[in-house]
C-alpha cells in the first residue's frame, strides 16, 4: 500500500500506534540493506513525491520524500546545480526520504558539508500519527531546535519524512582528478596537508599505493591548483568518483562484510589486517573482510572514531556502534517522545 | 513560594554553592549582582538569586548538582551580547557566568580544528589560528567580545555566513552538562557521530539543553585574495536583484551586504566615506578563496553588477580601501545611534526574492507608526535586520517600535520566512513561536528539551513558549488536535 496524502499517512501511523503494529518505512528501497534487520508492515512511502518549490536563485530546494533522487539531480542540473553531498544512490529506485533518512554523502563531504549541513527543513509524520513542520525554506533559521538535522540519519526512527527542503550550491563548471603514487600513511598526511590551504579539493580516494585527488571548480583555479599540487592528470576520471561512490568499485564486490571506520582525518593508519580504501581526506576508512568487529570497533574508537557494519556480515554484533551510557540515555527518552508505541522502524538503528 | 520559603531555599543554595571544591567565585551581594541583570536585550531585567562563575568543568557539574537537588533553575551566560534576552536571570535562579572558563586547551593545525573552553571569544580563536594559515568562519558582529558558548548555544551566524556556514557547520564536539548532571559529549572528532545528530539540537538550543563547558571547532583555511567591491543602486529592486543575478551566475561571495538610503545617509554623515548619498541602495559584496578563484569570482561580479544597473561600482583597491568600504557596514548601527537615542534592530530571514515588497511594506508600516526605519542586512542569505528608531524617554514609544517589530517578524512568516535568522528566541520572540508554529510542534520542542533535562532546570522558560501562553496570546496556529493542513491536495 503506498500512501499519496499526508492526512491518510497520519491516520494508517495513528492506526498502527493504537495497534502497536510496527510499520517499515520504506522509498524505493535501495537502501534496505543498510541498518540492523528491520520488521514490520511495510509503509510505502514512494508515491508521495514531486519536487514542491525550487528557486535556482534562492538556492532552495522543497521536495516530497518520495521523489527520485536521479529526478532531483536532474532538475538541479538543469540549473548547473547540485546537491552538494553528493549522496549515494545504491540503485535506480533511490527516493531523496532514504536520502536524508540515512544521512550517507559521498565523496564530496569533507569539502562541501555532509546531509546534515545543507537541510534547512523537514515535515514529518512523528509516530503518533502527527503532520509537523520543522525548519523552513530559508538559509538562515534559529527558530525551535534543530529538529530537521535531528531527522536526518535517524532511519526514520523518529518519524516518517514527507517533504524537506535542502541549500543547494552552483555546480562547479571545471572538474580534474590527479594520481599520485604514495604509500597510506603519506596519502594521510599530504590529504590534511593539502586541506589546511585554500585549494578547490573536492575528493579524495587511496587505495592500494594510488592516491585520487578530485579538484573542482574555476577553470583558472583548478590549473593552478594542478600546479601547485603535481601528480597525474587523469582522464574520463568522473566514472571512477562516481563508482567509489556507489560502490561499484572492485574493492567493494559483494559477498564480504563491509565496514565503514569514520575517524579523524588525520588518524594514523589503522592495522586491520584486510584491504582498504580510505576516502574524505582520511576520514572514512572502508574495510572489507570478515574482521573481528570488537577489535575494529576498540581501534576506531582508540583514534576518536567509530565503525557502522555498513553492509552483509553478522548483523548479531550491532550495525552502528555502542553508545555511551548518557547519550542512549537520551536516544531512549527521543524515540519515546516521537515515537510512544514504538512502531516507526523499531530496532533498525538501536535496540529501542 | 512564600517569601520566607525563598529566602530559606536561597539560603540553602548559598551554603552548598559555598561548599564547593575547589572554591569557586559565589555573587550574593546586590551590588555585586546587579551587572548581571541583563544581556543585550536591555529593555528586561531581573536579579539573579545567587550567580556564580566556574573556573572549570568539575566546578560547573558540582553548580548543576547543588541547584538540582535544590529544584533551582540555572541560566546560563557567557559575554552577555545576545539580544534577544537568552542569558537574562531569573529572581530565582542561579545564574552560571562562564567568563572564566575561557582557556584555549588545544589547536591541532593538521586536523584544522581547536578544542576552547565557552568563555573564550569568537575572535581569539581566529587570532590563535592565523599563524597556522586558519581562522573560525562564524564572524557575528560583536564576535570581539562574544564567547563561543554563547555562539553554540545562539548558532551565531555573521556576515560570511553563505558561504561558510552558520555555528552549526563549523562545530565537531560540544561537551555539556545535561539537566541529569551528566557530562555528555556530542558530535565526533570524525566527520560524524553515531545516533542521533545530537550536536545538531544542543546547537542553538539556547542554554535549555546543557551548561556548554567544552567546545571542538573546526577552522577554515584562510583565503589567498579577498576582493571587495561596493555598488549604488537606484533602487531597492534592482539591488536585490542583482543579490539573485549574482547567485545565478554560480558565484557563492563570502559576503553580500545590503543598505538602504536611510542606513546610507547615516554612514555618510557619521563617517564620510564618500559615498553616494542619492542612491536607494547599496550593495556590499565580498568574494574570496584561492588567487584564481577570487580573481575570476571579482571579474564575474563585476560584470553582474553593472549589467543590473549599479550607478556606480567601488573595487577596495587595496586592505586600507578594503577596511573602510566594511566600515559602512560594521560601523553602520553606529551611525544610526545619530538619528535618534535609541534603536530596536528584528531580525528575521525571508526568502530573498521577496526582499522589494517586504522593504516596501517596512516602509509603509512605519509611516503607520510614525517611526524612522533603517535597513542594513544580509543580503545573500535573506537575514534582515531592520531597526526601528525611538525615543525611550518619550513613554510608550518602546512598547510601539516591540509592536511594529512583532509585525515585522509575522509578516516573515506570512513569506514563507522565519522569526529568527540569528539572533534566537530569548524572551523576546516567544510570541512570535506561536504564530511561527502549531501545538504539536511546540510540544515537539518540549519534549526534545525532556530528553536532556527532565526536571527542567536549564533556561526554563526561554526559547519556546508554554501551550498555555500561547493560548493566552491568542496565537492564531493553536487550535491543538485539528488535523492540520488537510487541504492538501491528492495526486
Amino acid at each position: 500500500m503506498s500512501e499519496t496524502h499526508i492526512p491518510d499517512l497520519c491516520a494508517r501511523v495513528a492506526a498502527a500506534a493504537a495497534a502497536k503494529t510496527p510499520l517499515r518505512i520504506r522509498g524505493g528501497g535501495s537502501k534496505d540493506f543498510y541498518g540492523a534487520a528491520s520488521t514490520g508492515e511495510v509503509c510505502d512511502v514512494a508515491g508521495y513525491s514531486g519536487i514542491v518549490a525550487y528557486e535556482p536563485k534562492e538556492l532552495v530546494l522543497t521536495v516530497r520524500a518520495g521523489t527520485l533522487l536521479t529526478q532531483v539531480e536532474a532538475a538541479l542540473a538543469a540549473e548547473r546545480q547540485m546537491l552538494p553531498f553528493e549522496p549515494p544512490h545504491f540503485s535506480a529506485g533511490a527516493t531523496i526520504g532514504g536520502v536524508v533518512a540515512t544521512g550517507l554523502s559521498g565523496p564530496r563531504r569533507p569539502y562541501a558539508g555532509s546531509v546534515r549541513d545543507f537541510v534547512l527543513g523537514t515535515r514529518i509524520v512523528n509516530g503518533k500519527g502527527e503532520d509537523l513542520n520543522f525548519g523552513g525554506r530559508v538559509i538562515k533559521n534559529v527558530a525551535g531546535y534543530d529538529v530537521s538535522r535531528l531527522m536526518t540519519g535517524a532511519l526514520g526512527t523518529l518519524g516518517i519524512l514527507t517533504e524537506m527542503s535542502f541549500k543547494v550550491l552552483p555546480r562547479p563548471p571545471v572538474e580534474t582528478t590527479l594520481l599520485f603514487e604514495m604509500p597510506e600513511a603519506d596519502a594521510i598526511e599530504r590529504a590534511n596537508h593539502w586541506a589546511g590551504r585554500p585549494l578547490p579539493l573536492s575528493a579524495t580516494a587511496w587505495q592500494d599505493g594510488l592516491l585520487r585527488v578530485r579538484l573542482s571548480g574555476a577553470e583558472s583555479a583548478v590549473r593552478a591548483a594542478c600546479v601547485k599540487l603535481g601528480g597525474e592528470e587523469v582522464a574520463g576520471a568522473q566514472d571512477y568518483w562516481r563508482d567509489l561512490r556507489e560502490h561499484r568499485l572492485a574493492f567493494f564486490a559483494e559477498g564480504r562484510p563491509l565496514w565503514r571506520v569514520s575517524v579523524p582525518q588525520t588518524a594514523k593508519p589503522l592495522s586491520v589486517g584486510s584491504g582498504q580504501l580510505i576516502e574524505w581526506g582520511g576520514g572514512l576508512r572502508w574495510v572489507c573482510g570478515d574482521i573481528d568487529s570488537f577489535a575494529l570497533r576498540s581501534s576506531a574508537e582508540h583514534a576518536g572514531g567509530h565503525a557502522t557494519l555498513f553492509r552483509g556480515g553478522d548483523k548479531a554484533v550491532g550495525v552502528f556502534h555502542p553508545l555511551k551510557p548518557a547519550i542512549a540515555k537520551i536516544h531512549k527518552r527521543l524515540k519515546a517522545a516521537f515515537d510512544p508505541a514504538g512502531i516507526l522502524n523499531p530496532g533498525r538503528m538501536y535496540n529501542f | 513560594m512564600s517569601a520566607v520559603a525563598a529566602i530559606d531555599v536561597r539560603a540553602q543554595v548559598f551554603a552548598a554553592l559555598r561548599a564547593i571544591r575547589p572554591a569557586l567565585t559565589v555573587i550574593a551581594d546586590q551590588e555585586g549582582l546587579k551587572p548581571f541583570e541583563t544581556d543585550a536585550f536591555i529593555s528586561h531585567r531581573e536579579t539573579p538569586m545567587l550567580a556564580v562563575l566556574p573556573e572549570n568543568e568539575g566546578q560547573a557539574l558540582a553548580v548543576v548538582n547543588a541547584c538540582r537537588r535544590h529544584g533551582v533553575p540555572i541560566v546560563s551566560r557567557g559575554a552577555g551580547t545576545g539580544i534577544s534576552g537568552g542569558s537574562i536571570p531569573r529572581n530565582d535562579g542561579v545564574l552560571m557566568v562562564m567568563s572564566k572558563m575561557r582557556r584555549v586547551v588545544e589547536i591541532d593545525p593538521r586536523a584544522r580544528t581547536a578544542i576552547v573552553e565557552p568563555g573564550v571569544r569568537n575572535l581569539h580563536v581566529s587570532e590563535v589560528a592565523a599563524p597556522h594559515g586558519l581562522f573560525y568562519a562564524p564572524d557575528p558582529s560583536s564576535q570581539s567580545i562574544c564567547s563561543i558558548g554563547g555562539n553554540v548555544a545562539e548558532n551565531a551566524g555573521g556576515v560570511h555566513c553563505l558561504k561558510y556556514g552558520l555555528t552549526t557547520h563549523n562545530l565537531m564536539v560540544v561537551r555539556a552538562i545535561d539537566g541529569d548532571g551528566d557530562v555528555i559529549e556530542v558530535g565526533s572528532s570524525a566527520l560524524d557521530a553515531p545516533g542521533y545528530d545530537l550536536l545538531a539540537v544542543i546547537t542553538g538550543s539556547e542554554g535549555n539543553l546543557g551548561v556548554i563547558t567544552q567546545v571542538k571547532v573546526r577552522l577554515t583555511p584562510l583565503p589567498e585574495r579577498t576582493e571587495t567591491l561596493l555598488a549604488a543602486f537606484p533602487s531597492v529592486r534592482q539591488a536585490a536583484e542583482a543579490v539573485g543575478e549574482i547567485i545565478g551566475a554560480g558565484i557563492i561571495p563570502a559576503a553580500l551586504e545590503m543598505m538602504d538610503r536611510i542606513v546610507i545617509e547615516a554612514c555618510e554623515r557619521f563617517m564620510k566615506l564618500g559615498f553616494p548619498t542619492d542612491a536607494e541602495a547599496l550593495l556590499l559584496v565580498e568574494v574570496d578563496g584561492g588567487f584564481e578563484e577570487a580573481g575570476a569570482a571579482l571579474a564575474a561580479v563585476r560584470q553582474v553588477l553593472e549589467d543590473c544597473g549599479a550607478t556606480q561600482v567601488r573595487i577596495a583597491a587595496d586592505e586600507a580601501d578594503r577596511v573602510k568600504l566594511w566600515k559602512s557596514r560594521k560601523g553602520a548601527f553606529a551611525a544610526l545611534a545619530t538619528i535618534l537615542p535609541d534603536f530596536y534592530t528584528i531580525d528575521g530571514t525571508i526568502p530573498r526574492r521577496c526582499l522589494p515588497d517586504m522593504l516596501e511594506r517596512i516602509v509603509e508600516m512605519g509611516k503607520e507608526y510614525a517611526m524612522i526605519v533603517g535597513n542594513v542586512f544580509h543580503a545573500g542569505d535573506g537575514n534582515i535586520h531592520p531597526c526601528i528608531f525611538y525615543d525611550a524617554n518619550k513613554p510608550g514609544e518602546l512598547e510601539r517600535s516591540e509592536e511594529f517589530g512583532g509585525r515585522i517578524l509575522e509578516l516573515c512568516v506570512e513569506m514563507g520566512g522565519t522569526i529568527t535568522g540569528e539572533h534566537g528566541v530569548g524572551i523576546e520572540k516567544l510570541r512570535q513561536m506561536c504564530v511561527q508554529f502549531r501545538a504539536p510542534e511546540l510540544a515537539a520542542f518540549h519534549d526534545v528539551k525532556a530528553a536532556f533535562d527532565p526536571a527542567g532546570i536549564l533556561n526554563p522558560g526561554k526559547a519556546v513558549p508554554t501551550l498555555r501562553r500561547c493560548s493566552e496570546w491568542g496565537g492564531t496556529h493553536v487550535q491543538g488536535g485539528r488535523m492540520p493542513r488537510a487541504d492538501i491536495p491528492r495526486f
